[in-house]
């Protein structure tokens, strides 16, 4: 098989596109977690767990630690936003999407090149992600 | 010049001191666990954040990533259950690989087309790993865990490193998906041209890593640049950089698995993470001074304790 020739440019466009995403996506997430952790520490927002349980809770398994917190799994976190502990979480998702938009940014740039191939590969990574995401693989806890 | 070596070997000796001081026995089973509600709440996240502080420095000098070090070390020497550190863990290197993708995908050292088919058997499998790992019993995980740690040091030691490999045709798939790519390097003054081979074996290897960052929330840095560069052929700074993209990628979707089922109490995340932060500042500012090799030394050192550390805690030793 004949040898690759190289001839694309240094970094190509949905590559470019995908870092201004990402890095936009990274500073609006790591500015909310410190802003709702800060809101949380010096207690301006009522707690759902007082920090004075938290060492209670941290020696559980995440199963134990739900139930005996009285928290639904999943995103049952979205319906406790009022309290300064779980604002946090906020940030949190926002960092752990930014992903998932960054590759659905790219998307429409590899199909306008034609590239269906990774506009394919791109979209199934966006359907993982977003499965991993929605909380439906569920496991069992131990 | 010469004190920052003193530094940090006093900087060594105060890690080591904290965390033997943070009695392991307290982690080991609830009923020994019960001393640590002696503290105050903000105790152990303060010495967490210490902690993770040193870690931050050791990992930049290490060459390693924060993730490795970090639920190791948290695990064996910790109150907190291994659920929760996974959780802290995968974010801590979440976060770092986050904000070091932007800069590495736009100066071309990170390739999203390399990164692009290898995160997606990663980041499917981390899923299965995370869900696996979730689902056995903590100290099934912990034995494992260990068991990784230690084999993680042996690979430390014995793996080699190729600048540039010897790529000498690119293998069918990945001609076919265009991966290849030019840099520039700076040492050399001049654009470097690089392609790849054996990529069917390279992405196979990926199932076993994505599977492993899963179920114990390591970055995969550690195994990740010895697919890329040793196995697939690409130069070392892109393996280098293309890994710690990638982690944001596979650590995205086995974090997602984690804070769907619990595991993240933002008490002991955001401190980890600025502590990991701030000490990869510092550690990135003494990297022209320290001397590496020692530095690598006692990162092996400190990774080989927790991974016995872990193992006999699983073990019931």
């Amino acid at each position: 098989m004949a040898q690759v020739e190289i001839d694309i440019e240094k970094a190509s466009v949905e590559q470019t596109l995908y870092a201004k995403v990402l890095e936009k996506g990274m500073y609006i997430g790591l500015l909310t977690l410190f802003i709702t952790f800060l809101i949380y520490v010096l207690g301006l927002m009522e707690l759902k767990i007082p920090m004075s349980d938290l060492p209670k809770y941290w020696q559980m398994s995440a199963s134990e630690y739900l139930h005996a917190a009285g928290i639904g799994d999943g995103w049952g976190w979205v319906t406790l936003l009022g309290y300064g502990d779980f604002l946090n979480f906020l940030g949190i998702a926002l960092l752990a999407g930014v992903t998932i938009i960054c590759y659905i940014a790219i998307i429409p740039a590899l199909l306008k090149k034609n590239d269906y191939v990774y506009a394919g590969i791109a979209l199934l990574e966006v359907i993982v992600l977003s499965l991993a995401a929605s909380g439906i693989l569920s496991v069992g806890g131990h | 010049m010469k004190n920052w070596g003193g530094i940090l070997c006093v900087l060594f000796g105060a890690f080591l001191m904290l965390i033997l001081l943070a009695d392991p026995s307290f982690a080991s089973d609830p009923a020994a666990a019960a001393p640590t509600v002696e503290h105050a709440w903000w105790f152990w996240p303060l010495i967490l954040f210490i902690a993770t502080f040193v870690m931050g420095i050791f990992a930049v000098l290490g060459g390693v990533g924060g993730g490795v070090l970090f639920v190791p070390i948290v695990s064996g020497f910790f109150p907190f259950h291994l659920d929760f550190v996974r959780g802290a863990g995968l974010l801590v290197a979440l976060c770092g690989a986050l904000a070091a993708g932007p800069g590495l995908l736009k100066s071309s050292l990170a390739s999203l087309r390399l990164a692009i088919p290898v995160a997606l058997i990663a980041s499917t499998c981390a899923i299965i790993g995370a869900m696996v790992g979730l689902a056995l019993p903590t100290n099934i995980v912990q034995i494992f865990l260990g068991v990784v740690i230690i084999l993680i040091c042996i690979l430390m030691l014995t793996a080699k490193k190729s600048t540039y490999p010897d790529v000498q045709q690119s293998d069918k798939l990945s001609s076919a998906l265009r991966i290849y790519g030019v840099y520039y390097e700076d040492s050399l003054g001049k654009d470097i041209d690089w392609k790849i081979h054996r990529t069917p074996l390279g992405l196979l290897l990926f199932i076993g890593i994505g599977l492993m960052a899963g179920m114990f929330g390591l970055g995969a840095g550690w195994a990740n640049v010895p697919v890329l560069n040793l196995v697939m052929g690409a130069p070392l700074k892109i393996s280098v950089a293309t890994s710690k993209f990638l982690l944001s990628i596979t650590d995205t979707s086995a974090a997602w698995v984690y804070l769907n089922k619990g595991c993240v109490i933002p008490l002991m995340v955001v401190p980890s993470l600025v502590g990991i932060m701030l000490g990869s500042f510092i550690g990135v500012r003494l990297l022209k001074v320290a001397k590496p090799n020692i530095i690598r030394w006692m990162v092996i050192v400190i990774l080989a304790f927790a991974g016995l550390r872990a193992l006999l805690k699983g073990l019931g030793i």
